[in-house]
């Protein structure tokens, strides 16, 4: 059984202290963006017949526990899961507690993201089936990690550093679970079509590939082939068929809606205005957005200026929504290269739109690859919890330390021509702009633009931006001289939150290095 | 001083879940044992020991040494915090007569008499978590509003916090209103609020010339206590068939009237009719509101548009009462402003008429003619001050150079 480790502190390439060991796997220290240089092979799974599998294609088992004991599930593994579908995921719960009938211990859940409706993962912690989660914890999952009540520590990655983690044998997966929207019995998967449908499945390609066994589950089996096969079933060793893989409810959202907060629109239309006159918005261009408040009527301000001036996107990167949708489906986009679907008009275009294709973390944001789009975007919107004077920002932690987001693709996104973050310049009483941020998670070299309802600060390392604004209408201000009347409004600088020297979770860098600590909080 | 007041438990604000920018003050006085405060708060682990202090200056300076204190407070700016202090004290029988008033930022300058009020965002006076970005919105002026948007039991509370955002909250390019109450209650409020120099005053339900002189004499005689020399300008508005039909009075009751306005839903209830959003029921209080205004000299600003949802509505409103003769009118969402800027905004076909006329009457003032001609037209000497006026207009809405 794994406890805490006992691990010696030392200060990274960004100042932050990091452990030396985490779960008993040594660690390397952020040395800087771009400094780390990797060696080796990548991982493999092991080598299979087709003589071990059924001629006929047909995979299936009766259920979970029965393809847990084939796939010869013991104390300590790590189970693989996804979060296409969001808050309405049933399959993740369902696997863990299928392990736990089957009475095994200690096992290390490697989800792509966890969400509030799999609290239960608590109660499986606190019985041992799980002894951690590397993984983005948030709400109740999150809190149990941040009071230092798991055994193991946490371990924080982007999109692209998972993929990085598990190709690089970072993270050796011995089950994944795939939740299917549709697939057939040999095993090929596809996420835009059935009753759960989500869209993309682009999270679930690394451990489809990487694993020593794969489990797929699905309630809408179609008879061989499953068109398109998102996962392809020569990856796959068992199916599953159950009565429903998800809540549909809290999988994709009917539309999703823009933000009505005066503050936030004026946010949005910065950010759109900021694009248009430093020339970013030009035809052939290209943008990320997620499906934030800001995010949405971001590209709902944008797409009137792309209008006025008769300018066209050569691609644009979902997270999809309506929004993008229509831009695709009027002409002014040729191309959504979408990670994640969030409501139904993404689902409906992506089985659709030979337009709208779906993306994996490996073609976006793999760091350790011959490139990934990431950096071919112009311009991407973020949201943040804070940021301080050096542009550094903190996407996972609340600013008393708890943990609140997951990464996401929010680091790889950093890659982009100009990062903006978009984000209010203070939240109830606190500043967003502070002095140091709580947790570390992108550094300020790479996020060039923050736009808040009282100004928009440029990273002086990027004179071009700055000479590009010049004459533009906007107000463009020192994000010293933000940070100052905020803190005049909010009655002087907030005091320093207490924390606790001991660790319980570590952000990684999209390199695999260990950026910042995330400490216990009493 | 010992004499015994009667006191009680005072209480003040909101919290909750759904409570923002707000907290909740339970002030229950003692006769021993000093200051003793409980304080929740979601922003505790930042500003914990600021609100504590906070609270303990506010409770000494009112003169309360021995007291529980409870408060929960949901991310409260400092202004906000001393009013809400303040007026729990007062409700539990405390600190008469004393006001305990927050830093005050510089203020801006003056007012004058003539200018641009196209668009006036209403924000209610016991939401303070609309008051800090209200300004951002890019609106002429703000209107602080203690009347309707501000529940019977809450009108003491607002009045504080009203005049503490005076002077904590930078309105930025904002012209400061605040709307009173209804006279005599509106007295009190000019009492709390006329020390803290707003720009302009709306007076609610005017019928005659008499109120506003009322409420213009308790202004002056407040100035004077507090040697206020910056002027402090109003606005009546009728919202009755009896203040419609003495608009003319009014508007020349008080040489400190800069403009005359009109509160619709008043107006059609005192009628007994339905408002409508093309308001053909108020035409012709709307134009007897612009006639009189003009007569005395003064702006016509119009009512609100009630639909914050229907900005096609807004705007058809907007361009109707420009062309009746309205200067501007007041916002319910900072949404419309933009949209109303636009309909008050001179169009492109009446700037190139203007700027012709303009270029005529220049040309014709250097050759020392006594006729401006366009082609082959003569112009009148008013459509050339109209034509000036468009373009001074123009200019200051930053549509022409």
């Amino acid at each position: 059984m794994a406890i805490l480790d006992k691990t010696e502190l030392v200060t990274n390439a960004a100042g932050r202290m990091v452990p030396e060991t985490v779960n008993h796997r040594g660690q390397s220290p952020y040395m800087g963006v771009g400094k780390c240089q990797p060696h080796g092979r990548k991982a493999s799974p092991p080598i299979r017949t087709a003589a071990d599998y059924p001629a006929n294609g047909d995979k299936r088992v009766a259920d979970l526990e029965t393809a847990f004991r084939k796939c010869g599930l013991r104390d300590g593994m790590v189970i693989s899961s996804h979060h296409h579908l969001r808050d309405g995921d049933r399959v993740a719960l369902m696997a863990l507690e299928a392990a736990a009938r089957i009475g095994v211990k200690d096992l290390m859940w490697f989800p792509s993201a966890s969400f509030p409706s799999q609290e239960g993962a608590i109660k499986l912690m606190e019985s041992g089936v799980i002894d951690h989660i590397e993984g983005s914890m948030n709400g109740p999952l999150g809190d149990y990690c941040t009071q230092g009540k798991m055994r193991g520590m946490g371990v924080l990655r982007s999109h692209g550093g998972r993929w990085q983690a598990i190709q690089d044998g970072e993270v050796h997966i011995d089950i994944a679970v795939i939740a299917a929207p549709t697939a057939d019995p040999f095993g090929n998967c596809d996420g835009s079509h059935g009753k759960s449908a989500c869209g993309s499945l682009g999270f679930a390609l690394a451990d489809s590939t990487y694993a020593d066994y794969v489990i797929a589950v699905t309630d809408n089996l179609v008879p061989f082939p499953c068109i398109p096969w998102q996962i392809q079933g020569n990856n796959v060793d068992y199916v599953v068929e159950v009565d429903s893989i998800g809540d549909p409810a809290k999988i994709v959202s009917g539309t999703t809606q823009i933000t009505r907060s005066p503050d936030r629109l004026r946010i949005a239309e910065f950010v759109a205005r900021f694009l248009r006159d430093a020339g970013i918005m030009r035809n052939g261009f290209s943008f990320q957005a997620g499906a934030g408040g800001i995010a949405l009527a971001f590209v709902s301000y944008l797409k009137q200026m792309m209008k006025q001036a008769g300018v066209k996107a050569r691609f644009v990167r979902g997270g999809s929504t309506k929004y993008l949708v229509e831009l695709l489906e009027e002409g002014l986009t040729d191309y959504i290269l979408d990670g994640q679907t969030f409501d139904l008009d993404g689902v409906r275009s992506m089985a659709n739109n030979p337009r709208h294709v779906a993306t994996s973390p490996f073609t976006s944001y793999n760091y350790h690859g011959k490139g990934n789009f990431a950096s071919l975007v112009d311009a991407v919107v973020l949201g943040a919890t804070e940021v301080d004077t050096n542009f550094n920002a903190n996407v996972v932690t609340h600013s008393d330390g708890r943990l609140l987001h997951g990464i996401g693709g929010w680091q790889n996104c950093l890659a982009a021509g100009c990062t903006i973050l978009a984000v209010p310049s203070f939240r109830d009483r606190i500043p967003v702009i502070v002095d140091e941020v709580t947790t570390l998670c992108g550094p300020g070299e790479l996020i060039d633009v923050v736009v808040t309802e009282r100004g928009i600060a440029i990273n002086p390392q990027r004179q071009d931006l700055l000479d590009a604004v010049k004459g533009s209408k906007l107000p463009i201000r020192p994000l010293q001289d933000i940070k100052k009347e905020v803190e005049r409004i909010c009655g002087g600088r907030p005091q320093r939150p207490k924390r606790s020297e001991r660790p319980v979770a570590v952000v990684k860098w999209v390199d695999g290095t260990l950026l910042d600590t995330v400490w216990q909080i009493p | 001083m010992t004499v015994a007041m009667e006191t009680r438990t005072g209480e003040a604000g909101h919290w909750g879940a759904d409570i923002r920018s707000d907290l909740h003050v339970r002030i229950e006085p003692r006769s021993r044992g000093g200051i003793e405060i409980e304080l929740e708060s979601r922003v505790k682990p930042y500003y914990g020991d600021a609100i504590r202090r906070q609270a303990e200056e506010v409770l000494e300076a009112l003169g309360v040494r021995h007291a529980q204190v409870q408060i929960h407070d949901e991310g409260a700016l400092p202004f906000v915090i001393a009013a809400r202090v303040e007026a729990a004290v007062r409700r539990a029988g405390l600190g008469e007569g004393t006001r305990v008033l927050p830093d005050r930022i510089a203020l801006p300058e003056p007012s004058a008499r003539d200018r641009m009020r196209r668009s006036r965002l209403y924000v209610p006076g016991s939401e303070p978590k609309y008051f800090i970005n209200a300004a951002l919105h890019g609106a002429d002026a703000i209107i602080l509003d203690l009347e309707d948007s501000v529940h019977t039991s809450e009108k003491d509370t607002a009045r504080l916090l009203v005049r503490n955002a005076l002077r904590a909250v930078d309105f930025l390019q904002c012209e400061r209103m605040v709307r009173i109450n209804q006279l005599p209650l509106g007295l009190e409020d000019l009492d709390e609020i006329v020390p803290e120099s707003p720009d302009l005053i709306l007076i609610p339900k005017v019928e005659n010339a008499g109120q506003v002189l009322e409420a213009s004499q308790r202004i002056a005689a407040i100035k004077g206590d507090y040697g206020i020399t910056r002027p402090i300008w109003l606005m009546p508005i009728l919202e009755s068939a009896l203040g419609i039909e003495n608009a003319f009075a009014i508007a020349t009751a008080s040489e400190k009237i800069v403009a005359l306005t009109i509160g619709l839903e008043d107006y059609t209830a005192d009628l007994g009719v339905v408002k409508t959003s093309t308001g053909a029921e108020s035409l012709f209080a709307r134009q007897r509101v612009v006639n009189a205004a003009h007569a005395a000299g003064v702006q016509a600003i119009d009512s609100v548009f009630g639909d914050v949802a229907d900005m096609d509505g807004l705007r058809a409103w907007g361009l109707n009462s420009r062309a009746i003769g309205f200067e501007g009118m007041g916002c319910l969402h900072p949404l419309q402003i933009a949209v109303i800027h636009e309909a008050f905004a001179p169009t492109s076909a009446e700037i190139e008429r203007a700027t012709k006329i303009v270029a005529a009457y220049n040309e014709a003032q250097e050759k020392g003619l006594g006729v401006v001609s366009l082609g082959s037209k003569m112009i009148d000497p008013p459509v050339v001050q109209r034509a000036l006026k468009l373009m001074a207009r123009a200019k200051a809405m930053g549509i022409v150079d």
